[in-house]
């Protein structure tokens, strides 16, 4: 064991009381962190998973004709709105070479070919707005998880067959198996199957959103062998917009990221980052001005012990070692122990907020990073406030505190 | 004047002219000149009445200080340009210290306390410093102490303690600031009897400040200072 650790690891043993009062300072500092990380971490991630899980990361269209609203606008699955003027939906040119181009391009991890367009369902004596989204099971699997929020039936849409979220089957009153009339605003429109129930665990995208297949949707809209969006899914969700600007760049069409498309979102989730980040900054400066100041105490406890060490042949950087190793070694320790209490405190939490059917409200992000990351800024801080007393003990004029002793 | 080593031998110390004040505003000249050789294996008292210099003078052949003029020389080595890096270096290879209180570190052993000045040198432990830690503790009697914590020791045994750190180095001098004055009159007496033995087997140079007549008597060679000089030197 080299000499100063030696010599720290004794000083810290040798005053319980003191070593044991930071020690619970800084441990109750990490646990704050650890908590509040895990629980900002946890709520953001359900956040963005919640908003992901049903829409792609860039979604890129025809260039726009003039400006007005497009029914599927961004790929957020929004239900049109009936009193919306009918729109044409427009393909994109030559999208098998584009498909292949953007699946090319780095950070892009898939890309499917949809057709988006508003429709109706006829009920009773009334109708249903629909939003229809025309799919390749195989390539859209990759851009959402269609498979886990699937209750009934398969997934499978050959020829007349469509899907059709939980909210919408429970309107009409029909199962997998059923029928169900759609009719599109350029007067075209089929009776189709149901074969399968999906649940969004959205109302809105439950009660209007409706699959069919790619052929199906270009018969029913009138653009055969077309497809009138490409929607990607990128390995960095945050390289969205750069990745959209990127497309936009180079082909020309209208391309836009989940980010622009959320930017209340964003804001909302950068602000509470903000404020978790400054909370932990204060935290963490406190932990600093304790460590310090216990170490202050313990230099002026040991002037003669350094005194007689320096006299006895101990060279000055030793003496700065020996309270920069007590800094780290209480950041260590006190760090661990903080990991301990956040991790209960953050799995405490978990247990108690829950969903009336039972399921965790959203899961705490405790994960290896933070609790790495915790023990080296724990470390590095405990160095950091032990720097100005350990550059005081060194200083210490032996024959002075000698003389006096 | 103080020139006791035989031709041919270096001096372990050797002063010239060393003056040493304090203050600014109102400046004491505490040392007014002090000339003086320590040869090697030299058992030398150091005397004089209370606030003569002695405590200083012994500072500064410890290079724990340094004078105001004058040259502190260590083996023939002028230390007045030695950074504190150098000095330290020198001070831990030549020099040990024994205090009035015997200043030993209360969170370690008896053992460990011995060791410390091996042990900051070395940068970590190792079976020699243990076995030669031991073996002082052994020299002075304390052999079966060696894990007592040094809070758990008597006065003298922590002084003789103090006495086997002070040696552990093998220091060509050990500087001794009233090594007794803060024990009764049977346990100084086993203390000085101790040093004298070490001086006599390991040819150790001592200098030792004492008020006690008893103690100087022992020694070899007595320097007695008055106000910032050395007023008699005298060998026996
Ligand atoms: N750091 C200092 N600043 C100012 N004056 C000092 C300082 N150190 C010592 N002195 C003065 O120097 C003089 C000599 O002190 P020193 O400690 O060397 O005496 P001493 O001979 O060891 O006395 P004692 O026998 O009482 O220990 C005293 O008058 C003291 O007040
Ligand atoms: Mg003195």
């Amino acid at each position: 064991m080299p000499f100063p650790l030696f010599v720290a690891l004794r000083y810290l043993r040798d005053q319980p009381l003191q070593t044991g009062l930071i020690l619970s300072g800084i441990g109750v500092g990490v646990a704050v962190i650890i908590f509040l990380s895990a629980l900002i971490t946890g709520l953001q991630q359900s956040i963005i998973e919640r908003t992901l899980g049903s829409q792609a990361h860039v979604v890129v269209r025809p260039q726009e004709e003039s400006p007005r609203v497009h029914p599927d606008a961004g790929g957020a699955l929004v239900s049109p709105s009936v009193e919306q003027p009918p729109q044409r939906v427009r393909p994109i040119d030559g999208w098998p070479d584009l498909r292949d181009e953007l699946a090319r391009l780095p950070g892009v991890s898939g890309v499917a070919p949809t057709i988006n367009g508003p429709a109706i369902a006829a009920r009773g004596g009334g109708s249903v707005a629909l939003a229809v989204r025309g799919i390749e099971p195989a390539s859209y699997l990759a851009i959402v998880d269609l498979e886990s929020r699937l209750v009934d039936g398969e997934l499978e849409l050959t020829g007349l067959q469509a899907a059709v979220g939980t909210e919408l089957a429970r309107k009409l009153g029909i199962g997998v198996g059923g029928r169900i009339r759609i009719q599109t605003t350029g007067e075209r429109g089929g009776v189709y199957t149901v074969a399968a129930i999906f649940d969004f665990n959205s109302v809105s995208l439950n009660e209007s959103l409706v699959f069919v297949s790619l052929r199906t949707a270009q018969t029913l809209f009138g653009i055969e062998g077309g497809v009138s969006a490409l929607e990607l899914v990128t390995e960095d969700i945050f390289a969205a917009e750069a990745l959209a600007a990127r497309i936009r760049d180079r082909t020309g069409l209208d391309a836009r990221s989940w980010m622009e498309q959320n930017g209340d979102l964003l804001v909302g989730l950068r602000s509470q980052s903000m404020s978790s980040i400054m909370i932990q900054v204060f935290v963490i400066l406190a932990v600093a001005l304790g460590i310090a100041s216990v170490l202050a105490v313990s230099v002026v406890q040991k002037a003669r012990e350094v005194g007689i060490l320096r006299a006895t042949g101990t060279r000055a950087g030793s003496i700065t070692q020996i309270f920069l190793v007590q800094g780290a070694l209480l950041g260590a320790v006190g760090s661990i122990a903080g990991i301990a209490l956040g991790t209960a405190l953050a799995m405490f939490f978990a247990s108690v907020a829950r969903n009336p059917d039972g399921s965790a409200t959203f899961p705490v992000a405790l994960t290896g990073w933070l609790y790495g990351r915790s023990v080296i800024i724990a470390m590095g801080v405990g160095v950091l406030a032990a720097v100005l007393p350990a550059r005081d003990a060194s200083r210490m004029d032996p024959a002075t505190v000698i003389r006096n002793g | 004047m103080g020139e006791s080593v035989p031709a041919g031998e270096t001096p372990v110390v050797q002063l010239r002219g060393v003056r040493k004040t304090y203050g600014e505003r109102v400046v004491t000249e505490v040392l007014k000149g002090i000339d003086l050789q320590i040869g090697p294996r030299d058992l030398s008292a150091l005397t004089g009445p209370s606030g003569s210099g002695k405590t200083t003078l012994l500072n500064l052949v410890g290079l724990l200080d340094r004078p105001t003029s004058g040259t502190v020389e260590i083996e023939g080595t002028d230390v007045g340009g030695l950074d504190d890096g150098d000095r330290t270096g020198l001070r831990a290879a030549k020099l040990g210290f024994v205090f009035q209180f015997h200043h030993l570190m209360p969170a370690f052993t008896a053992l460990e306390n011995v060791a410390m000045p091996l042990l900051a040198r070395h940068g970590r432990p190792a079976p020699w410093i243990r076995e030669r830690a031991l073996a002082l503790l052994d020299e002075v009697g304390l052999a079966e102490r060696a894990r007592y914590r040094a809070t758990d020791l008597s006065g003298g045994q922590a002084q003789r303690v103090a006495i086997a750190r002070a040696l552990v180095a093998e220091p060509a001098l050990v500087l001794a600031d009233e090594p007794t004055g803060n024990l009764d009159t049977e346990t100084s007496a086993q203390v000085v009897e101790l040093l004298e033995r070490i001086n006599a087997r390991r040819g150790t140079a001592f200098l030792i400040v004492t008020h006690e007549a008893s103690v100087a008597e022992r020694c070899h060679r007595i320097v007695h200072m008055v106000d910032g000089r050395i007023d008699s030197d005298r060998r026996r």
